[in-house]
């Protein structure tokens, strides 16, 4: 169990992090996965990798963490993550960097297109796994990302970066 | 007009699979798909640079979101330690002082009196009847050797796993061999693990411990658990 949470809890956390937007509640949330893991060791039956396994849990305790809190605790990371049409002079000197702007639309994605941009770049699952973690089916995993990409095209031109796409 | 349109739909479903191209997760089979798409169509390649574009800072604004405190995981370990230790307990206490004081505290004492009569007299009858069959002599004796020999369902080892391992191959190991780990990790990275068995106790912990020896690979040592 120990190899296992030394290999994997610092993705797992990121993950559910992006998810619930509060660090307290991502750590405790992932000792409940890892909890959870540890219960259902014996049934994992090893058709898809262990860190497969482990998101899905995660995401489904996130959700329902989210489900759990009231509207009035939504925290300061995810009331930055809601899209401000203002810009103050220091965001609009820090949009001459592309990629910081670029990250910054990333945060402004819903977030149902954070997660699979998360999964599929940063968590490298492919579109099989990703289906299995989102529970939807694999063609919607693709659309799904294709619609994420849009959209933060959108965003990125809104902010003044033009990509010529789509 | 139907190639046109055919070329088409295979475009725009190459360029859904690039960021899965990007990432390194395509099959081999689609991956080399989109090498050929990419190296004969530049508007494609293009987008597939904006896509790794895309991939490189949502690495970037991942790893800029740190570690957990220590608090997870002794959180969790305090978890893993409770659960353990109500699983060693029994399921629950049964104070049987109690719970006759109980029994009885629930009659009137005309029926304790009636009760304590009919215990004296069944005490009597077994008495006669002990009597009655040392008189009669010896029974004839059970021949243990022909008892059906002792079969247990399972059999638990304490296991070290070799520290290179893993843990797919613990994975694949522990399904191969149809075990559990059902406590651990105890002093150096001891787990007990149990293994499904069919036969007498010291046959099958003789043959689990001769299948670990194969497995060097993944177990370094093996000891019978009791």
């Amino acid at each position: 169990m120990q190899v296992l949470f030394a290999r994997h809890h610092v993705r797992v956390y990121r993950f559910v992090l992006r998810l619930v937007g509060n660090p307290t509640v991502a750590e405790d949330l992932i000792s409940e996965v890892f909890l959870d893991v540890w219960r259902q060791a014996d049934r994992f039956e090893g058709r898809s990798a262990v860190s497969t396994w482990m998101l899905a849990i995660a995401r489904f305790k996130a959700l329902s963490a989210l489900r759990k809190r009231p509207d009035e605790e939504l925290d300061d990371e995810v009331a930055e993550s809601i899209e401000d049409a203002s810009d103050n002079p220091e965001v609009a000197l820090e949009k001459k960097d592309k990629s910081a702007v670029l990250r910054q639309c990333l945060e402004k994605l819903s977030p149902e297109h954070r997660e699979i941009i998360d999964l599929v770049y940063y968590h490298e699952k492919s579109v099989e796994e990703v289906a299995e973690i989102v529970k939807i089916p694999e063609n919607t995993v693709k659309t799904r990302m294709f619609y994420a990409r849009k959209k933060l095209a959108e965003l990125l031109q809104a902010a003044g970066v033009e990509r010529g796409w789509p | 007009m139907n190639t046109m349109t055919e070329k088409a739909d295979d475009r725009e479903e190459i360029e859904i699979l690039l960021p899965w191209h990007a990432a390194g997760t395509l099959s081999r089979r689609d991956a080399d798909r989109v090498e050929r798409a990419l190296a004969s169509d530049e508007e494609l390649a293009r987008r597939f640079s904006l896509v790794r574009e895309e991939l490189a800072e949502t690495i970037h604004l991942n790893e800029s979101l740190g570690a957990p405190s220590a608090r997870a995981m002794e959180k969790l370990f305090a978890a893993i330690d409770a659960e353990s230790a109500t699983a060693r307990k029994p399921r629950f206490s049964f104070d049987l002082r109690t719970k006759v004081a109980e029994f009885f505290a629930g009659f009137g004492p005309r029926t304790l009196a009636f009760a304590s009569g009919a215990a004296a007299l069944v005490i009597l009858l077994q008495a006669g009847v002990i009597g009655g069959m040392l008189l009669k002599g010896p029974e004839p004796t059970v021949n243990l050797s022909s008892a059906p020999p002792v079969k247990v369902e399972s059999v638990d080892l304490l296991v070290t796993f070799v520290p290179q391992a893993t843990t797919d191959q613990v994975t694949k190991f522990l399904h191969d061999h149809s075990a559990t780990i059902v406590d651990g990790p105890k002093g150096p990275g001891m787990y007990r693990l149990r293994f499904e068995a069919n036969g007498s106790p010291k046959a099958e912990t003789d043959r689990v411990v001769k299948e670990l020896q194969q497995s060097r690979n993944v177990v370094s040592s093996e000891f019978p658990a009791d």
